[in-house]
């Protein structure tokens, strides 16, 4: 129990880092849902597990696709190889 | 300088709060003794064996009505904002092969896992609120691989004030019978059997279909918001 706390921490720890840090706009996205995902296990090992089904349901499901529809309106859902390509064409 | 210097006396003063408050709680020790009574009486009174469905619905009914009128305040402002329904012609193209089949795929079985959440609401973890999110996630999935093909507001609204009302209709019935707004009715029936806990499968069922129907309204409406919106 003790050990998949731990990691569960390290993960949690790991994807919010990861959602500051990445470029890729789609892969912060994924990474701040993942975020939820952990904090959902740990309810579950808290043995609350209406709060965890709540957290996995809107914080990483509900949540992460506002994000994504919100990028998609932004114009910012693209993915790096894509966006060179329509800056070549764009020249 | 000072624009840094304000967030981070907040930040200061309010983890001081915390810490204060916190010291002077024995750790681990309720201090509310409502918890301990709910725990011992609800089984028996309401009839649900999920005891969190007998506080949400049984003992704070009204709590949760508050909680579907914020969350239709909430989408009907969003509503406002995103602008006009329709204008499906001009849709973009339909998403990718992977898209495509994963939400045929899905479509089924988040429709099957959203009702049972929400049919099991007063048995199991879950209820109304998380089955409602699944449902919404199921109807938009397919709106998200087929720009074209968009389930009409209107149904939409038809089944969320509906369910709505169907809230307010069985709380409005325990009046009838001379209790307070929203006081279960029927018999709590068998701990654990699927019929039981009297009215309180119906309210969750609203509340599963009035949540489902109003975020899938609020999310197919963001997606055809942004077809028709400048950059």
């Amino acid at each position: 129990m003790v050990w998949v706390i731990g990691l569960m921490m390290v993960l949690m720890l790991a994807t919010a880092i990861a959602a500051l840090v990445l470029d890729n706009l789609i892969g912060a996205t994924v990474a701040a849902a993942s975020v939820s995902l952990g904090v959902s296990v740990l309810f579950v090992l808290l043995r609350a597990p209406d709060v965890a089904l709540t957290e996995a349901a809107v914080g990483a499901g509900l949540a992460a696709f506002l994000l994504a529809l919100a990028l998609k309106r932004l114009g910012l859902w693209r993915i790096e190889v894509q966006q060179k390509e329509e800056d070549g064409r764009a020249d | 300088m000072l624009t840094r210097a304000g967030p981070l006396l907040f930040a200061g003063g309010f983890a001081f709060l915390l810490f204060v408050l916190l010291a002077e709680l024995p750790f681990g020790d309720p201090v509310m003794a409502v918890g301990r009574v709910v725990l011992d009486e609800a089984a028996a009174t309401v009839g649900a064996a999920n005891i969190v469905t007998s506080v949400v619905l049984a003992y704070r009914g009204i709590d949760t009505m508050g909680e579907l009128a914020i969350l239709f305040a909430a989408a009907t402002a969003a509503g406002l904002v995103l602008g006009h329904p329709g204008k499906a012609d001009q849709a973009e193209e339909a998403g990718g092969f992977i898209l495509r089949a994963g939400a045929d795929l899905l479509f089924p079985l988040l429709i099957v896992v959203g009702m049972y959440i929400i049919l099991h609401g007063h048995l199991t973890p879950g209820g109304g609120f998380q089955g409602g999110v699944v449902l919404a996630t199921a109807f938009v999935l397919p709106v998200l691989a087929r720009p074209g093909q968009v389930p009409s507001h209107g149904a939409l609204a038809i089944v969320e004030g509906l369910a709505g009302a169907v809230f307010i209709a069985t709380g409005a019935a325990a009046l009838a019978y001379d209790h307070e707004f929203l006081t279960p009715l029927l018999s709590p029936g068998r701990l654990g059997a699927l019929v039981s806990a009297g009215t309180l499968p119906i309210l969750y069922l609203a509340v599963g279909l009035k949540v489902g129907a109003e975020l899938a309204g609020l999310l197919i409406r963001f997606t055809e918001a942004d077809a028709e919106s400048p950059r």
